[in-house]
């Protein structure tokens, strides 16, 4: 007999007690699992989405003028003496060290063309990238070829064309192949042909204006990635686009102080319920300590004993709670989100921390009712009976 | 020189005009291997004398030594250590802790004590040969009859061989047979060495005792 089997034999025929101490712990520790999980897997998932949300960082040429536009207004400033990139230099970012979370660079060039009387924008797009860079888009019709055009809704308005018309442009004859559906932005009003094409007609062989970067990092920061991109580019401005990344970071905060919240408050809730669950348990075994003390236990003997048990209900809730709160979250998500995260994975550190969390709870909430069976003077405590 | 001494003893239950003498200015001593009856009406003070020899209720004064041991000089820890060593208590209602088996509540005195847990087994087992229950040590308590459960809490008691056996009132629960049998038990137990210190209200159980200390009113007369 020792003073471990006397606390697994005092579980075992406790069961109620022992069996509402778990079920406690299970639960609290099954809700902070699950909300961990689920807000990890949310954030990965929104992380994802914002990050498939257009371009996160630009590349433009250095300038040192101001440009007098705010929301597509031209107040009249006009950036000049500005320099041009040379379109190899972004071949460069293939290598930086974060060259993997890159998704896609969208080199761009532009250009003032006339067409019929009318002064348009002309950009030259990579169409492969504008799926990743401009995920809305969608276009009436398909994106151009060689001798095609695509034209932003307003362009299209203001110009009179629609699809299969021919647009002269300079010394070119070019198809419009598809209108853009309406995206509230600067698009609306331009006229997209393949950057190839646009160089062409704007004279701009090899180079370009600006290009725009979706970087897919969640383990670095932005800023790190724009500063990789600078040494890469070394004769452009690289910036991230600051609202973007700063929406996405309070997004991540607010979601990581919520879970945290929640978990605070059900870990409470846990330890006091082994806390009071724990002082029943103690009065309701006065005799039995009266004798453990009577026959030579020393207090901490009996503390040890108290503590044991509790350490065991919480070894066991802390498992089964993790894996509770795994698969609560799991179906969480199918609920709220149409993440394919697999949260269901086991997560060791998380594992190892739902248990360490479990045991240290158990054992704090114990910690005074292990006291005060400690302290409880034999006499007095046989006496009682 | 006398094993167990009681000098002056007194203990006072309150304090002030609500405080009541339990036992007044006790002095006694008690050879080694004796076997003393401890009678009294009931209030008369014997339970408190027994639990105050016991090193478990601290006197208001006096001094108690055993095996000049100044008991309530010792640390509630060094007093925890003399009782596992020293005492053996069976106690009127067996006290015997409900979910463990016979052998496991007379092992239970050695759960602090580094032993192999086959030598434990051993010494329980040796002391249930030697109250004649070694064939129910897989047993629950509820399952074994008043007079067995008296004999497992003498087993558990002598386990790990104490020279003193404190019993207070140990047949009161008892039929007559029992009883004897029992007392028949801490006789054999006596004459092995064993000092005994019993309470009881039979005089037929005190009978049993070499000596007898009569407690009136919290004094021996």
């Amino acid at each position: 007999m020792t003073l471990k089997e006397i606390a697994i034999r005092n579980l075992v025929r406790r069961k109620g007690k022992a069996g509402f101490i778990l079920a406690g712990l299970i639960i609290g520790v099954a809700t902070v699992v699950a909300i961990l999980s689920f807000m990890d897997a949310m954030t990965k998932d929104i992380n994802h989405k914002l990050e498939k949300y257009g371009a996160n960082i630009l590349i433009v040429p250095k300038s040192e003028n101001l440009p007098l536009t705010y929301g597509g207004l031209n107040l009249g400033g006009v950036a000049f003496a500005m320099e041009e990139i040379h379109e190899s230099e972004l071949d460069r970012i293939a290598s930086i060290k974060n060259a993997r979370n890159v998704a896609a660079v969208g080199p761009l060039v532009l250009g003032v063309v006339h067409v019929n009387t009318q002064k348009v924008l002309l950009a030259g797009v990579d169409f492969n990238a504008v799926r990743t860079l401009r995920p809305w888009w969608s276009i009436r019709g398909m994106a151009p070829d060689q001798n095609g055009i695509l034209a932003g809704s307003e362009a299209a308005r203001i110009l009179g064309v629609e699809h299969d018309t021919v647009i002269p442009i300079k010394n070119q004859h070019l198809n419009l192949t598809g209108v853009l559906r309406p995206t509230g932005s600067q698009d609306d009003h331009l006229l997209f042909t393949r950057i190839e094409t646009a160089q062409a007609i704007l004279d701009k062989q090899g180079q370009i204006s600006m290009a725009e970067v979706a970087a897919l990092c969640e383990a670095c920061p932005i800023t790190e990635m724009v500063r990789q991109i600078s040494e890469a580019v070394p004769g452009a401005k690289v910036m991230a686009i600051q609202q973007v990344v700063k929406g996405r970071m309070d997004t991540l905060a607010q979601f990581k102080k919520f879970s945290y919240g929640i978990s605070g408050v059900i870990v409470l809730i846990g330890g006091l319920v082994v806390l009071v669950t724990m002082m029943g348990s103690v009065r309701e075994r006065t005799e039995e300590i009266g004798i453990f003390r009577a026959i030579g236990f020393r207090k901490r003997h009996v503390t040890h004993i108290v503590l044991m048990e509790a350490g065991i209900i919480s070894g066991i809730a802390g498992i089964l709670g993790y894996l509770l709160g795994l698969g609560a979250a799991q179906m969480a998500l199918h609920f709220f989100s149409e993440a394919t995260a697999t949260v269901f994975s086991i997560n060791l550190p998380l594992a190892l921390g739902a248990i360490s969390m479990a045991v240290t709870v158990g054992l704090i909430s114990s910690a005074y009712p292990a006291i005060m069976a400690s302290q409880m003077d034999p006499n007095s405590a046989l006496r009682t009976l | 020189m006398s094993y167990i001494v009681a000098e002056n003893l007194v203990k006072q239950y309150g304090a002030g005009d609500a405080a009541v003498t339990a036992i007044q200015k006790m002095d006694f001593n008690i050879d080694w291997g004796e076997f003393i009856g401890v009678m009294g009406e009931s209030g008369s003070g014997k339970s408190t004398l027994l639990s105050i020899m016991g090193a478990m209720n601290a006197p208001t004064s006096g001094r108690l030594t055993i095996d000049d041991i100044d008991i309530y000089d010792l640390s509630l820890e060094k007093m925890a250590d003399f009782r596992r060593e020293f005492l053996g208590f069976v106690f009127q209602s067996f006290h015997l802790i409900p979910y463990l088996t016979v052998i496991e509540n007379v092992m239970l005195p050695l759960a602090t004590i580094k032993m192999p847990k086959k030598d434990k087994r051993s010494k329980a087992e040796e002391a249930l040969e030697s109250v004649g229950l070694l064939d129910k040590k897989h047993r629950l308590p509820s399952n074994i009859s008043g007079g067995e459960k008296e004999r497992v809490a003498i087993a558990r008691a002598i386990v790990n061989e104490p020279p003193i056996l404190l019993a207070d009132e140990p047949t009161g629960n008892l039929d007559t047979q029992t009883s004897r049998e029992i007392m028949a038990l801490f006789q054999t137990l006596n004459q092995q060495g064993m000092t005994i210190v019993m309470v009881t209200h039979s005089p037929e159980c005190a009978g049993y005792a070499k000596r007898i200390l009569n407690v009136s009113d919290g004094k021996l007369v």
